[in-house]
């Protein structure tokens, strides 16, 4: 593909999810929709590369798939109220904003409806807000392809059908639906999170969308924060053999600093919007903030890291964020009073960090034999070669 | 006189974007021999369409869903309602209000075929 042909792409896949979700609403069928908006991105990049880019693409973009989708209709004999829908829509360049704002929304609010499950959440969401093909979302989320089409088909058989609703939630239902949005692009981006950086940009460039469209929700901007100043630390996280680098002994002045310090801003107007009830991922970006503002480990303010860890604990309280806390407390006060922490949490014996950290917090209080124990707990529990390597060289680091 | 459910088992029935136009022939012969006594019926969509609903703590407690149908153990069908809402949001709060959906029960909330 030539660089015209790229931009183009990149182009075309950026209008697709609004053109798509204007389509929907005309059209009331989200597979109508998808087929026409399809037919369209495939006519651009076909003729844009060779004629030149519409002034208007968006436009360009509707207007083709709309007379796809009456195209479809008319084939299909369907029902003339759908037709006449199609037909009375108006001309696209004329749609104010707020419109094309509205339906995008509504798309979102759609895709991500607790009434579809979150296998099912994570699939339209990449495929539709996303714009990824079936193939492409079936490579992302390592599932056959066939396994992915079926998916995607039965979600929107289940909007269509059973009347899952095209629309932006009422204001009182907003924070519980905007929890489910989050939920679902941090379940992307954690995909992601280990090597696969591509799942990981996409939940990012989700998140710059809705941080567009709903500037003002401190969730949204607390997402995107987190999600920024974590993905700044990926070159440094893994060692060129695949295994995990300690936030201790990760080289810093390659961590990225754009992404640091957009996080940054992103998460005091997060915390400044909800200062009355401080939001999950905000407090979770506002910890990653410390992180990300210390020149060295030992520079870290693990009194700002507890505190911050004590505020999340309020909103949510879960072992793994009570581990976490645990382990920055070791920092601040010593490993006997993280240890002690560490093992009143219950819950977490499955889980192979609990046993690492206790492990890591013995060492450090010069009980080996009861380290090497728990680091061999840990290594029972199905971790992943390179991490399960990790823990194998502290063994051999305890001598 | 007595009011029985005739409850239909059968596979799944995937029906994809278009539903057929009328129930098949089969069904069409048998409600035509049984309309002295057929006081109603209905087709549902795929079990894809379902939504689980229970309620937690009680009557006007936390609504939970699940995608998906009832996954049967030891309850087993005691009644069924017909509900006529304007989507599915609807639907799910109104199954919320039906005592089993705290009574260690459930509400499978299925939509039905309108035979165009």
């Amino acid at each position: 593909m030539t660089a015209t042909g790229d931009a183009v792409a990149r182009l075309v896949r950026e209008e697709y999810a609004r053109v798509l979700a204007t389509l929907i609403r005309v059209t009331g069928s989200v597979t109508l929709a998808e087929d026409a908006a399809q037919d369209a991105v495939v006519r651009a990049l076909e003729t844009w590369p060779r004629d030149g880019v519409p002034d208007n693409p968006r436009a360009w973009l509707l207007v083709t798939a709309k007379r796809r989708a009456i195209d479809h209709i008319r084939r299909e004999g369907r029902r003339d109220e759908l037709e006449a829908a199609a037909m009375d829509l108006v001309d696209p360049a004329d749609e104010p904003p707020e419109t094309v704002r509205d339906d995008l929304l509504r798309l979102v609010f759609t895709c991500c409806h607790p009434f579809l499950s979150l296998d099912a959440q994570v699939a339209l969401a990449l495929r539709t807000l996303g714009g990824l093909s079936t193939t492409e979302v079936a490579r992302a989320l390592l599932v056959p392809e066939a396994t992915m089409a079926k998916r995607l088909t039965r979600a929107k058989q289940k909007i269509a059908q059973a009347g899952i609703p095209y629309r932006v939630p009422a204001a009182e239902e907003l924070p519980d639906r905007l929890d489910g949005v989050a939920t679902t692009v941090y379940l992307i981006f954690n995909e992601g999170y280990e090597g696969r950086r591509d799942l990981a940009l996409e939940a990012i460039r989700l998140g710059r969308v809705l941080a567009g469209l709903m500037p003002d929700e401190p969730t949204v901007l607390g997402l995107l924060a987190v999600m920024l100043l974590q993905e700044s630390r990926r070159s440094t996280r893994l060692a060129a053999d695949g295994t995990p680098v300690l936030l201790a002994d990760q080289d810093r002045s390659r961590w990225d600093g754009q992404a640091i310090k957009e996080g940054v801003e992103l998460v005091g107007v997060a915390l400044r919007r909800s200062a009355d009830r401080p939001d999950r991922y905000a407090v979770q970006a506002a910890i990653a903030a410390c992180h990300a503002l210390s020149l060295t480990y030992e520079d870290t303010n693990w009194s700002a890291v507890v505190s911050w860890y004590d505020v999340l604990v309020t909103v949510h309280d879960t072992p793994v964020v009570r581990l976490n806390r645990a382990v920055a407390v070791g920092e601040r006060d010593g490993p006997a009073a993280g240890l002690a922490l560490v093992e009143g949490i219950v819950g977490l014996d499955g889980y192979p960090w609990w046993h690492a950290s206790r492990a890591e917090l013995l060492n450090r209080l010069g009980d080996k034999d009861s380290a090497l124990a728990a680091y061999e707990r840990a290594l029972t529990l199905g971790l992943n070669e390179p991490t399960a390597q990790h823990l194998r060289r502290r063994i051999d680091d305890l001598g | 006189m007595t009011t029985y459910l005739a409850l239909i088992y059968n596979t799944d029935q995937a029906w994809h974007d278009d539903v057929p136009a009328a129930p098949s022939e089969e069904y069409n012969e048998f409600a035509r021999a049984a309309a002295a006594v057929l006081r109603g019926g209905n087709a549902l969509h795929s079990t894809a369409t379902a939504t689980t609903v229970r309620v937690s703590g009680g009557k006007g407690g936390d609504i939970l869903t699940t995608d998906g149908p009832y996954a049967e153990t030891k309850e087993v069908l005691t009644g069924y309602y017909l509900l006529e809402c304007a989507d599915l949001e609807e639907a799910v709060k109104t199954a919320a209000m039906i005592p089993a959906a705290w009574n260690g029960g459930a509400i499978e909330v299925r939509p039905v075929v309108h035979f165009g």
